[in-house]
């Protein structure tokens, strides 16, 4: 019978097509409105690296201010690292693997007459941070972890840095200039871009991944300037690049990765008993207060999903659901209409939970056809947020097939619910006297 | 097999209560064509709604085909509809948007035969009729006459024990009024029960049994009186 349904709810959509033009469009407009916020939270919200997510932790420790907190919540820690406390994590080597890391950015000069140099956006980190993110590559490896200690001038690049400087072939061996010297490409790596980007919310949870890749003991080496957000409380003690570095100011991300609860628990050991210590050297005048954040929790903690993207959902699902109230009122008028056909069938033998089946599967169908409209509208939205924001959001603004089969479902479950009533009215119909009026 | 034994059936609205049968009381075999005649507000089609489950009665017993029908369920009544009834309406009641073949297939889609079946059963309808050439037509695309003939096969197609027809010719004139009469006739002589409502003495005259209904009560004129019965004449 659901095959007769169908073609029998085909055949209506047909016999009133303004009517049901006027319903597939109230439901694409409920859907497009909903499915564009929804992607944009969806995405906000999205786990980047759901495999190890649970793994991997960002530090926080209380290096601020005596007398003020991080920020007006009396709770909230600073959201990056001093470069020594950093350093001297990643040195103390108590997880399975660790990385600080900052931002910076540097001229690159390809070879040859014709190419032009060019900036580009750096990312200051230690091996682990390949290992311990997953970073794909497409030749090459990571740097060996005597690099870091050395300082080696070793380069992994992006795939389009790749393209554009040595176009696109294995360029591990070769040798790059950055900032005036000469750096060995050791890797390449291929497209990455988790989103959000959680290792670096700090600096533009939706900002593309770096474009290369060097050891962060080279930002000291060579004096590379901080790209990322630097937070101070105090000046600076002395002069200079090294005294910049060596100051309370926070400019430094830190991440961890601890593979289980008992890992967990001796980490924040290490971090109490670090921080201990640095008291007795004249640190840390806060209350001792260390946290360790998963990325789910970091990203929450960060709040990168932003009040405005949430309200805007929020107030779509109200749309949606106007766009169904008027819907039902559509798909009353449209069964109405219908009577004379209803009571015929009652009289040839239909059930009325026939009818109802039958009813729903209309429903449904409208449904679908908006959800299909709706999920056009949906493109054209989040279009509207690319030219809105600018190129940054390009990842966000994007209809996955998931996305795509929420919006489906959404728009058959809310029809089929926006259909209940008309149907259940339609069907309650006495019979006899819509057969006698016609 | 139709049997009514003191059916009383009450219209209530706030402020009026209508009876529209009172002690209705009737007795149909196997075989029968009934005409049931009576003036407009007697109770003719609220009888033969009732006799075709479509309205409930409040008081009485109603058997149809052995069974008591005083209580059953919506599942049972369309079932029973389906299998052992079938309809014929003033205005035909065809579906515009289905072509003869799909108006003819409504009835038996609820009966569950598979599409083998029902095509051979609506062809045979079809035929029995004179329009199975006309199957893919619409029923727009047909006289008045030939939508009542659909309508005719649409009831026959699944071999109904009764044939329910609520004033089959008052929407035809008087050549499509009799051919419609005959086409009911040979269905009648084939084995099939027919109850007919009409308010058209002559042609109720054609029918073995005439039923006179007033005030919601019935009563009964035999075959061979019915052509000169006094109240079918004032009819």
């Amino acid at each position: 019978m659901f095959g007769y349904y169908i073609k029998l709810a085909l055949k209506s959509v047909k016999r009133n097509p303004i009517l049901s033009l006027l319903m597939i469009t109230a439901i694409a407009l409920g859907i497009g409105a909903s499915m564009t916020t929804i992607t944009v939270n969806y995405l906000m919200s999205a786990d980047p690296i759901p495999n190890k997510s649970h793994q991997l932790f960002h530090i926080q420790v209380d290096s601020w201010d005596p007398n003020n907190a991080f920020n007006d919540d009396e709770d909230a820690l600073p959201n990056q690292l001093t470069w020594t406390d950093a350093t001297n994590f990643t040195h103390a080597k108590k997880a399975l693997r660790q990385s600080a890391m900052g931002m910076s950015g540097a001229i690159i000069e390809p070879a040859g007459d014709d190419a032009k140099p060019f900036e580009a956006s750096i990312r200051l980190a230690y091996t682990d941070f390949f290992a311990m993110f997953e970073v794909p590559f497409i030749y090459g490896t990571p740097w060996e972890s005597a690099s870091d200690n050395n300082r080696e001038q070793v380069i992994v690049l992006s795939k389009r840095i790749n393209e554009s400087v040595f176009g696109g072939e294995n360029s591990v061996g070769k040798t790059i200039i950055v900032d005036g010297r000469n750096f060995q490409v050791v890797g390449v790596i291929d497209d990455w871009q988790p989103m959000p980007k959680f290792y670096d919310v700090n600096n533009g949870a939706f900002n593309e991944t770096e474009e290369v890749f060097m050891p962060f003991s080279l930002k000291e080496e060579l004096e590379l300037p901080n790209w990322g957000n630097n937070n101070c409380w105090k000046s600076p003690e002395g002069e200079g690049y090294s005294a910049f570095l060596r100051s309370e100011c926070i400019n430094t991300q830190m991440w961890v990765e601890l593979p289980d609860e008992t890992a967990k628990a001796e980490y924040m050991g290490f971090l109490n008993n670090y921080v201990m210590e640095q008291k007795e050297l004249g640190r840390f005048p806060r209350p001792l207060k260390n946290r360790l954040s998963n990325v789910m929790q970091w990203m929450e903690s960060q709040e990168v999903v932003e009040e405005d993207a949430k309200m805007m959902m929020w107030l779509s699902f109200m749309f949606l659901l106007v766009c169904l109230l008027n819907t039902i009122g559509l798909l009353l008028a449209k069964f109405t209409g219908k009577s004379a056909e209803i009571g015929l069938r009652l009289a040839v033998g239909a059930s009325k939970a026939d009818l109802f089946k039958q009813h729903l599967v209309e429903s449904a169908m409208i449904g679908l056809l908006g959800g299909i409209a709706g999920l056009g509208l949906a493109v054209l939205g989040l279009q509207g947020i690319k030219s809105l924001y600018g190129d940054f959001v390009d990842d966000l603004a994007t209809l996955d097939i998931s996305m795509i089969l929420v919006a489906l479902s959404i728009a058959l479950l809310s029809s089929i619910a926006a259909g209940l009533y008309p149907t259940w009215r339609a069907c309650n119909i006495a019979p006899a006297s819509q057969l006698k009026s016609q | 097999m139709l049997k009514m034994t003191d059916v009383k059936k009450v219209f209530r609205t706030d402020l009026v209560e209508t009876h529209a049968l009172r002690d209705f009381n009737l007795h149909v075999g196997e075989g029968d064509f009934v005409a049931v005649t009576g003036p407009s507000g007697s109770g003719k089609t609220t009888f033969l709604n009732i006799a075709g489950l479509l309205e409930t009665f409040n008081g009485g017993t109603y058997e149809l085909d052995g069974q008591d029908v005083s209580n059953l369920n919506d599942k049972k009544r369309s079932q029973l509809r389906n299998e052992k009834i079938g309809f014929i309406f003033q205005s035909f009641n065809l579906i515009p948007d289905l072509n003869l073949f799909d108006n003819v297939d409504v009835p038996l889609r609820y009966r569950g035969f598979n599409s083998a079946e029902r095509k051979k059963r609506i062809e045979s309808s079809l035929e029995m009729v004179g329009l199975a050439q006309r199957m893919k037509h619409l029923p727009s695309q047909l006289s008045g006459g030939q939508q009542q003939r659909v309508a005719i096969a649409r009831a026959l197609a699944g071999e109904p024990r009764f044939l329910l027809a609520d004033e089959p010719t008052g929407n035809l004139d008087t050549q499509m009024a009799n051919s419609v009469m005959d086409l009911l006739k040979s269905i009648n002589a084939a084995g099939t029960t027919i109850i007919m409502v009409t308010h058209d003495g002559q042609l109720a005259s054609q029918a073995r049994r005439n039923i006179y209904v007033r005030d919601g009560k019935v009563s009964e004129v035999n075959d061979t009186d019915a052509a000169t019965a006094p109240h079918l004449a004032a009819v």
